[in-house]
């Protein structure tokens, strides 16, 4: 199989690697670039585990193709962390118990915080529909949409 | 399984790429990736092209052309198009709207296919490099066909004459049980002067409530009214069966919504 070059910026980092064409997303970033965030539940795109961002947009790392994000801005829960210091949603993941097994989590995070950056103040509805395609196993939901409104709550509160 | 991936600047080029055996169209990938992911051995090749106006979308002297590649997101955030939204948003959930495209739509088989289900009763056109054909035409031969869908082009209705429901087990978000769209012209006294309405998981791709149609034809949309429509409403169905519903369950069903769309 021929190698193909892919480039893009991965939490602020330049990443350049040689893989497979027709190699998942998911399967770049963990297997390749080492970053294990994303992960892997169906590969079928229903369960929203490997969800990350790219160019601003929430994808499903494992029906997305490596090659197709060449240039691309891609984000994921492991570069959310500044100096140490967790980012409020991953602050209220952990205080509203909204992480149990965590495998659900970095994706869970990453839905929630397109959703954040668009609408500062979501009303529950719209957690909801931003979560929707992310199952959990663990949590039965609820403290995952409260953490999700209270890092809003956090971030206005900081703003202010 | 791997997969290799061709790209292409434009149309022309991926097409004679496509010709190839084995070769499939990349689209958003939603469903021919998850196919590779699931050992569909028969996709050893994807082909895409990266053509601007594949992306694009036009609303203008009262027609709507949508790029094959024009996500659901990007349907349901246009300001012109918010009574299509609803459509664009019965697809998957959020990062899904992101990826599943318009031609992937009109590939996908039941359950899926909600969004060809609204272009259906839309009467678009679809477009390839070789001419444009009615959306009907496109589904009844879309098995066979090996050519780049580039757009659908379709008058822009009266905002209030498009109706569209989608009934999930699921909420927010969940497969069909049955999808169903309805582009309703009325006189001025209320009754029906032309209806086009179609359906979703009433057989393996998006087909017309043909009989409905006629039947609604000089009704007002009260319950009396349109009983004989919805009295015909399962005609020349053959729902599908899946863990989301039987044909059966799917096909008694189907009035009792079509009454609600109708009514609402
Ligand atoms: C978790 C999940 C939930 C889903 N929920 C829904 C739902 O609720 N409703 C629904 O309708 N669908 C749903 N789908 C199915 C799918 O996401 C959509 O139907 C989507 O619109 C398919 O588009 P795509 O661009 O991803 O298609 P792709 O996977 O890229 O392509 C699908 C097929 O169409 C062909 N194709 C794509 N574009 C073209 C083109 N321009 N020219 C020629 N051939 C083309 C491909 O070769 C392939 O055979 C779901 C899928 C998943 C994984
Ligand atoms: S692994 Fe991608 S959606 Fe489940
Ligand atoms: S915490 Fe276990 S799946 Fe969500």
């Amino acid at each position: 199989m021929a190698k193909v070059p892919v480039q893009f910026t991965l939490n602020g980092s330049e990443k350049a690697e040689f893989i497979d064409s027709g190699t998942t997303l998911l399967h770049a970033l963990r297997d390749k670039i080492g970053d294990t965030s994303p992960k892997g539940g169906c590969h079928q795109g229903t369960c929203g585990a490997c969800s990350v961002i790219v160019d601003g947009e929430l994808r499903l790392s494992c029906l997305t193709l490596a090659e197709t994000c060449n240039g691309a801005v891609i984000r994921t829960t492991a570069g959310l962390a500044e100096g140490g210091v967790l980012h409020p949603l991953q602050r209220a993941f952990l205080d509203a118990f909204a992480t149990q097994c965590g495998f659900c989590t970095p994706g869970m995070i990453m839905a929630a915080k397109v959703l954040l950056d668009r609408t500062p103040s979501p009303s529950r509805e719209e957690v909801v529909e931003a979560l929707s395609g992310n199952i959990c196993r663990c949590t039965g939901y609820e403290p995952i949409i409260q953490a999700v409104l209270s890092a809003a709550r956090s971030n206005s509160q900081n703003v202010a | 399984m791997a997969l290799a991936l061709q790209t292409f600047p434009t149309v022309k080029d991926a097409n004679a790429a496509l010709q190839a055996a084995g070769t499939r169209y990349l689209g958003g990938g939603t469903l021919v990736v998850r196919a590779a992911n699931q050992g569909d051995v028969s996709v050893s090749s994807l082909v895409r092209a990266t053509e601007p106006s594949l992306s694009a979308i036009t609303v203008s002297g009262g027609k709507v052309r949508l790029g094959a590649s024009v996500t659901m997101a990007a349907i349901a955030r246009h300001p012109e198009l918010a009574w299509l939204a609803p459509a664009a948003r019965a697809v998957g959930g959020p990062a899904i709207r992101n990826m599943a495209s318009v031609g992937g739509n009109l590939f996908a088989p039941a359950p899926y296919g909600d969004f060809a289900v609204a272009l259906l009763a839309l009467d678009a056109s679809v477009a390839a490099e070789d001419g444009e054909v009615p959306i009907e035409t496109f589904l009844a031969g879309r098995d066979a066909s090996r050519s780049i869908v580039t757009s659908v082009t379709f008058a822009l209705p009266r905002q209030e004459s498009f109706r569209f429901l989608k009934v999930s087990r699921i909420k927010p978000k969940g497969i069909s049980v049955l999808s169903i769209a309805a582009l309703l012209e009325r006189a001025d006294d209320g009754t029906i002067t032309s209806a086009r309405i179609g359906l979703g998981c009433m057989a393996d791709r998006p087909m017309r409530a043909r009989a409905a149609e006629k039947a609604l034809l000089g009704c007002r949309l009260t319950r009396g009214e349109i009983a004989p429509a919805l009295a015909v409403a399962n005609e020349g169905i053959a729902p599908i069966t899946d863990p989301v519903a039987s044909a059966w369950y799917r096909a008694e069903v189907l009035p009792v919504h079509l009454g609600r769309l109708l009514l609402a």
